[in-house]
Formats: structure tokens, C-alpha cells, sequence
């Protein structure tokens, strides 16, 4: 911890000790007595109005009392901290630090890539096939959350209907496989059309509107989109969906079960190396810093030139052209897929993997759609507090850590008088 | 025509309740200019608690009529507290900073609250007991039914209510004082943090009104119900224009008597995507709404 970070800790610790002590536990007390009437008809009561019986759960009310206690103290501790820190650059993780470390040697930056390579590559033989098979699925969410992080983390244009580009991947897929036996590689790069096409379609009217508009706009056209896969039975097969996709081929190789997940999980490797590729180069494009630009301050953009429209078009119609493609994966990896995949909750949950991971960032994307996916993954038990955890901690970074997990790093030009004039390094 | 009376009032009903949501939206965008996204699970624990309160009563043995009043009053008074908590907790630290962060925050209060609910009651449908007295309405009785007629007169009530509220109390004119100008507000001594407050809680006392009375009259809930409400008033708010209290009621009665119509006469299986596909046409033709006056940018 540094300087400023000790001196709030022990400014804490010292009012919390001395004369603010007992301000502090009266203040706390009050929040959990706050807490507790607020929680208490839902947590406790739970009724039956048809047997006409009730159904007391005191349990609850003592821990939302001893938990909303304990956690105001660290809500005001990092509020406090906040404050004190306002007006210098936010500190770096010890995750960020690691990683900024790493990267200024070259060797160990080059020692690290191979690692993560070597790990990457070698993972399907180390591990088994159910492991394979939730790698694949965190590597689906980090591609989706590269492809929303165009959009919302380099744009910042909230898009809450990100899904319903991955469903039109992956209903490409599935209905051209169905009628009429269409392979998986033709597809690919038609459904990543197809999802190109759709993000112009609903960007092109939507994307003069302000920003919150959009937001929801995006989640109604996400809905919309759902509630048509639903409805429209004749061709989209309706709630059931449609079953029997076929796996992808090796130039016309079929694989068994085993093999062909080892084979999916490269494919989805390779994309991601691909995305990965693709944002690097589009970051620190003329169009990338145009997106940078758009998002913090519009108006200031227009007047040096930039067409707001044409340059958020494109961040849409490219954010969704990704999404595309990994519903074409997602289609070929399940062999199924129905409506119920497509509902609003997997567009929080990709928001969130960026949000988390850090916007703009795709070290953060990469590290948030690991922890989010894998970690819900092998803590069993506590799955059905999945989404509640994600929302919480939606709020609480935003509040405490705007910039996420690991933060987007802006390209930096230095000057340099005693080497030649104008030289630009990173 | 007596179909297309029981259309028009089944609207009338539709539009009475996103009116009551829609109100909360209108009034904190107006004032904070933030998307309240956590207002639709305002309005389902609202919802919720009406439906607690009513089955401790009714297991209590209070008389039917008594446990309407009760139930609405404790809905109003919980949906009022989380209301002004969350506020408390995902916005006020984040005034000032980017636009997009209290959106996001707005989203994270949603989920989280939606998953809070389901987790400590039930993922199912949980039947709700018709707390609206019921009787035989005269003359129009076979069009409309005592529960719509109620839902109907008191939003009606309620809108009244508001409107006198926002013109003379002194605690409505700050209000529209904050909305045109935080800062000119806190100039002349406004504390700008009760009025923000207080806009929470009556927009989340009137989505807990209309939670209630639409439960009853429905007969269902479940912890969902927040999300499709929410943003069908969002949709009523934008089509009157959002930030103008009459035209949140106006939009909320348009986009009742659209849905209505077209599920009576074209079909219901696309309810949903009738409001979705109304919003998404207003904010390409009029983004500003029918009473909403075209934002002026500054620099």
C-alpha cells in the first residue's frame, strides 16, 4: 500500500479509535437497523396466500443485520478513501502492476507470452473434456466481451442488446445447417455478415440518439429479436429450437465427440488470437482514436471533423459482426440452440465481463471473462448467487473502481530531446 | 362495439399502471438526467410487499377492505425506502462522474435486486390474492370490471394528486427549480441532495401504487415482472417526452391503447414487440417526445 493509502487506512483506524469511535458504531447500527427494516418483509416472510399459511424466517433478519453492520465500515472506509484519493490518477492494482512490470522487459514479457501460450495451446490435452468444455465457453464470453468492448468500451456506447447479435449467429447457423445442410466454415463468415448487417440495420436509425436512449433502444431491439425467435414457430422452430446442429469439419474430416471438442476449442482459440489481433490494430487506428475521442466529448469531436455517425456505425456494425461469429461457434458447440439462450441476462453478463474486466481494456476483458465465467464454474454452490454477485459488483466498481480491473492504458508518446527531434516511442 | 369498448378500457386499465411507473422515470430523469434502471424492480417489490403484507392480514383475519388500504400504504412505504437507499447507495457517490457509470451502476442495482427477490422468496409465479373490491359497476358493468374501474379512478387520483404537489408544495416547486438548473437551485438555497431524494421517493411510492393494483387485478407476480414493466414506461416516458410529468401520463396512455388495439385486432403473441417497436420508431422520428422540449446542447 502506498503513502496516501496508509495515511487513510490510519486515519480511519485513529478516528475510528479515538473521539469518531463512537460516532462510527452509532452510524453503523443505524445502517444495519436500516437494513434490517428494509429487508424484512422479503427476507423473512415468505407467504402462502393459497394455504393461507406464513412462513417466519428470523434467521435472515440477524444476518442482513450482522452483515450490513460489518460492510458499512468498509463502505465508509473506501468512501473515505475515495475522497482522499480524488484529483490524482488512480492507483494501480497489484495486478496491473504485475503486468506493467512484466512488459517493460522484453524477456520476461516474451517469457510470459509463451507461457500463456504454452498453457493455451497444451490445455485440452492437460485437461479433461468437461474442462475443455467450460474453457470453450469462457473463451465464447471473451470473444463476445472484445466485440462489446468496441463498442462500449472504446465507443462508450451502452449496448444492452448485445445478444441479439450472437442469436443471429447462431440462428444462421443453425437454420442454413438445417434445411440445407450448410457446413460450418461457409457459415462463419456469413454469420459474421449477417451480424454486421444487423448492427447497421439498428444502428444506422438509433445511433444519432444520446447516449442513454441507446442503451435502451439496444435493449429493446434485443428483445425484439428474442421474442421473434420465439414467436415466429414456422421457421425459427419457436421456444423449442433447434436441435442436431452439425459439429464443424476438418476439410471434410468429421471428428468423434472427444476430438471434435478438442477441435472446437482450438477453432475458438484461433478466434480469439484473431480478435485480440484485430482490437490491438483498431485501437490505435485513425478509427479507433476517433472512437476514444467520440466518447469523451462529442461536441469537441464533431468540430475537429469526425463524422459522429459514420464512426459510431462502425463501432456498432464491428462490435456486432463479433458477436456474429461467436454465435456461429456457440451454435456449433452446443448443436443446439434455443430462445432461452438469448435473454437479456447474457447481455448482462457480457456487459459485465467488460465492465469488470475493465472498459476499453483487453487485458481487463480477457481477465474479467475469466474470473466471471470460470470461477461461477467450479464454486458449484454458490451458482445461484451468480447474477446477484454480478450485479452488486457491477455497482460497487463502478462506484469505487470506474476503470475496472485492469484499466485501459492509453497509447503515450513521449518526447525526447536528447535522441532525435519528434521521435515517438511507446 | 362492445369489443372495441372492452379494447379501449383494457387499454385505459394497461396505460393507468405504466403511467404510475412511468412517473418515477419522468420525474428523477428530469431531474438527475439518469435512466433509472432499477425503477421496474421498485415497482415489483412493490408488488412483493403488498402481496407479504396481504397474506400475514389475511391470515390475521383483517376484513378484505381494510387489507387493500394496508397493503398499498406498506407497499408504498417500503418501495419509498428502497427507493431513496438506492439512491443513497449506486447514484450519489457517482454524481459528476461519466455519463455512463451511474447507467451501469442503474443496470448492476437492477440485477442485483431482481436476483435479491428471487432468491428470498421463489423463482415461480406466486398467485396474488384479489385484494380490489369487487362489485358490479353500474351501467358499463359488462365492458369493464371493478378492478379496472379502481385501477383507472385512482391513477387518475394519484395523477392529480402529483400535479398539485409539483405546482404549490414548496417541496414540488424546488423540485422543478432543480430540474431546470441544479446549480441556480443551489444558489438560492435549495439543498439540491433532499430534493433528489425526495423525487426518489415519490416516483418509487407511485410505482409501488400501481405494483399493487396491477398484481390484484392480474392475480400473479414473480420476481420478472420489474423488467418488461420497466421499460414499457420507459417507453411511455420517452414517447411523451421524457422530464415533463404530463407527458409521462400522456405517453402511458398512448402506448396502453397501442398495445391493446394491437393485440385485440392483430395478434398477441407480439405484444411485447409492439411497445419495443413503438419505442424504437419514436426515438428515430422525435427523440424528444410529444411534449418534450428539444434539448439544447452546450458546450
Amino acid at each position: 500500500m502506498d503513502e496516501k493509502g496508509a495515511q487513510s487506512t490510519l486515519r480511519f483506524i485513529l478516528t475510528a479509535g479515538c473521539d469518531g469511535y463512537a460516532d462510527s458504531l452509532k452510524r453503523s447500527v443505524l445502517v444495519a437497523l436500516w437494513f434490517m427494516f428494509l429487508t424484512f418483509p422479503i427476507m423473512v416472510i415468505r407467504v402462502d396466500t393459497i394455504e393461507n399459511t406464513i412462513d417466519w424466517r428470523w434467521m435472515n433478519l440477524a444476518f442482513v443485520g450482522v452483515g450490513s453492520f460489518v460492510l458499512s465500515f468498509l463502505w465508509r472506509w473506501l468512501l473515505e478513501r475515495k475522497e482522499l484519493m480524488k484529483g490524482q490518477a488512480a492507483r494501480e492494482s497489484v495486478v496491473e502492476r504485475l503486468l506493467t512490470q512484466a512488459s517493460t522487459i522484453p524477456s520476461a514479457r516474451l517469457g510470459l507470452l509463451v507461457v500463456v501460450a504454452g498453457i493455451a495451446l497444451a490445455f485440452p490435452h492437460m485437461a479433461g473434456m468437461y474442462q475443455t468444455n467450460i474453457m470453450i465457453s469462457c473463451l465464447t464470453y471473451i470473444a463476445l466481451g472484445l466485440g462489446l468492448n468496441i463498442v462500449v468500451g472504446l465507443a462508450g456506447l451502452l449496448d444492452l442488446g448485445y445478444v441479439a447479435f450472437y442469436a443471429v449467429g447462431a440462428y444462421a447457423y443453425a437454420l442454413a445447417n438445417m434445411h440445407w445442410g450448410i457446413g460450418f466454415w461457409t457459415i462463419l463468415p456469413i454469420g459474421a455478415l449477417l451480424g454486421t448487417l444487423f448492427g447497421i440495420m439498428l444502428g444506422f436509425p438509433v445511433l444519432r440518439l444520446r447516449g442513454d436512449y441507446l442503451a435502451i433502444v439496444t435493449l429493446g431491439f434485443g428483445e425484439i429479436i428474442r421474442l421473434v425467435l420465439e414467436n415466429w414457430g414456422d421457421v425459427t422452430m419457436g421456444p423449442s429450437g433447434i436441435a442436431g446442429i452439425d459439429r464443424p469439419t476438418f476439410f471434410g474430416i468429421e471428428f468423434g465427440v472427444m476430438d471434435s471438442i478438442n477441435y472446437m476449442y482450438y477453432i475458438m482459440l484461433a478466434l480469439i488470437v484473431l480478435t485480440i489481433f484485430c482490437v490491438n490494430r483498431l485501437q490505435n487506428s485513425r478509427i479507433g482514436r476517433a472512437w476514444l475521442a467520440l466518447r469523451e466529448d462529442e461536441i469537441a469531436c464533431q468540430a475537429m471533423g469526425i463524422d459522429k455517425t459514420k464512426t459510431k456505425l462502425m463501432a456498432f456494425a464491428l462490435g456486432a459482426t463479433w458477436a456474429g461469429m461467436a454465435g456461429v461457434v456457440f451454435a456449433a458447440k452446443t448443436t443446439f440452440v434455443n430462445p432461452a439462450s438469448f435473454t437479456f441476462w447474457e447481455s448482462a453478463i457480457i456487459l459485465s465481463v467488460v465492465v469488470i474486466g475493465g472498459m476499453g481494456s483487453i487485458r481487463g476483458v480477457i481477465a474479467g471473462a475469466i474470473i466471471l465465467i470460470l470461477v461461477p464454474e467450479y464454486l458449484r454452490a454458490f451458482s445461484e448467487f451468480r447474477m446477484l454477485i454480478f450485479g452488486a459488483t457491477m455497482v460497487l466498481v463502478m462506484v469505487f473502481r470506474p476503470q475496472g480491473l485492469i484499466r485501459a492504458k492509453r497509447k503515450v508518446y513521449t518526447y525526447d530531446k536528447s535522441t532525435v527531434a519528434g521521435a515517438a516511442n511507446e | 362495439m362492445e369489443y372495441f369498448l372492452e379494447i379501449l378500457f383494457g387499454g385505459l386499465t394497461r396505460g393507468s399502471i405504466y403511467a404510475l411507473i412511468a412517473l418515477g422515470y419522468t420525474m428523477v430523469y428530469g431531474i438527475i438526467e439518469l435512466i433509472n434502471f432499477a425503477h421496474g424492480e421498485i415497482y415489483m417489490i412493490g408488488a412483493f410487499t403488498g402481496l407479504i403484507i396481504a397474506g400475514v392480514l389475511g391470515a390475521a383475519g383483517f376484513p378484505a377492505a381494510a387489507i387493500f388500504v394496508l397493503a398499498i400504504l406498506g407497499a408504498v412505504l417500503y418501495s419509498a425506502a428502497y427507493g431513496y437507499t438506492i439512491e443513497k447507495i449506486a447514484y450519489k457517490p457517482l454524481r459528476g462522474a461519466q455519463r455512463l457509470s451511474p447507467l451501469i451502476s442503474a443496470i448492476g442495482m437492477s440485477i442485483f435486486l431482481q436476483n435479491y427477490v428471487m432468491l428470498a422468496q421463489t423463482s415461480d409465479f406466486l398467485p396474488f390474492p384479489s385484494l380490489i373490491p369487487e362489485f358490479k359497476v353500474p351501467w358499463i358493468g359488462h365492458i369493464i370490471s371493478s378492478s379496472e374501474l379502481i385501477i383507472v379512478v385512482v391513477t387518475i387520483l394519484v395523477c392529480i394528486g402529483l400535479t398539485l404537489f409539483i405546482k404549490f408544495t414548496r417541496l414540488g416547486k424546488a423540485m422543478r427549480a432543480t430540474a431546470q438548473n441544479r446549480k441556480m437551485a443551489m444558489l438560492v438555497g435549495i439543498n439540491v441532495n433532499t430534493v433528489i431524494s425526495a423525487t426518489f421517493v415519490v416516483g418509487s411510492s407511485l410505482a409501488a401504487v400501481g405494483g399493487v393494483l396491477i398484481a390484484s387485478h392480474i392475480g400473479q407476480i414473480n420476481y420478472y415482472i420489474g423488467f418488461i414493466a420497466g421499460i414499457k414506461a420507459f417507453t411511455a416516458a420517452v414517447l411523451g417526452g421524457i422530464g415533463s410529468v404530463p407527458g409521462a401520463m400522456l405517453g402511458a396512455l398512448i402506448l396502453g391503447q397501442t398495445e391493446a388495439f394491437a393485440t385485440g385486432y392483430v395478434s398477441s403473441d407480439y405484444e411485447d414487440v409492439f411497445a419495443f417497436a413503438l419505442l424504437v420508431l419514436i426515438l428515430i422520428f422525435r427523440p424528444a417526445g410529444i411534449m418534450g422540449k428539444e434539448p439544447v446542447q452546450k458546450v
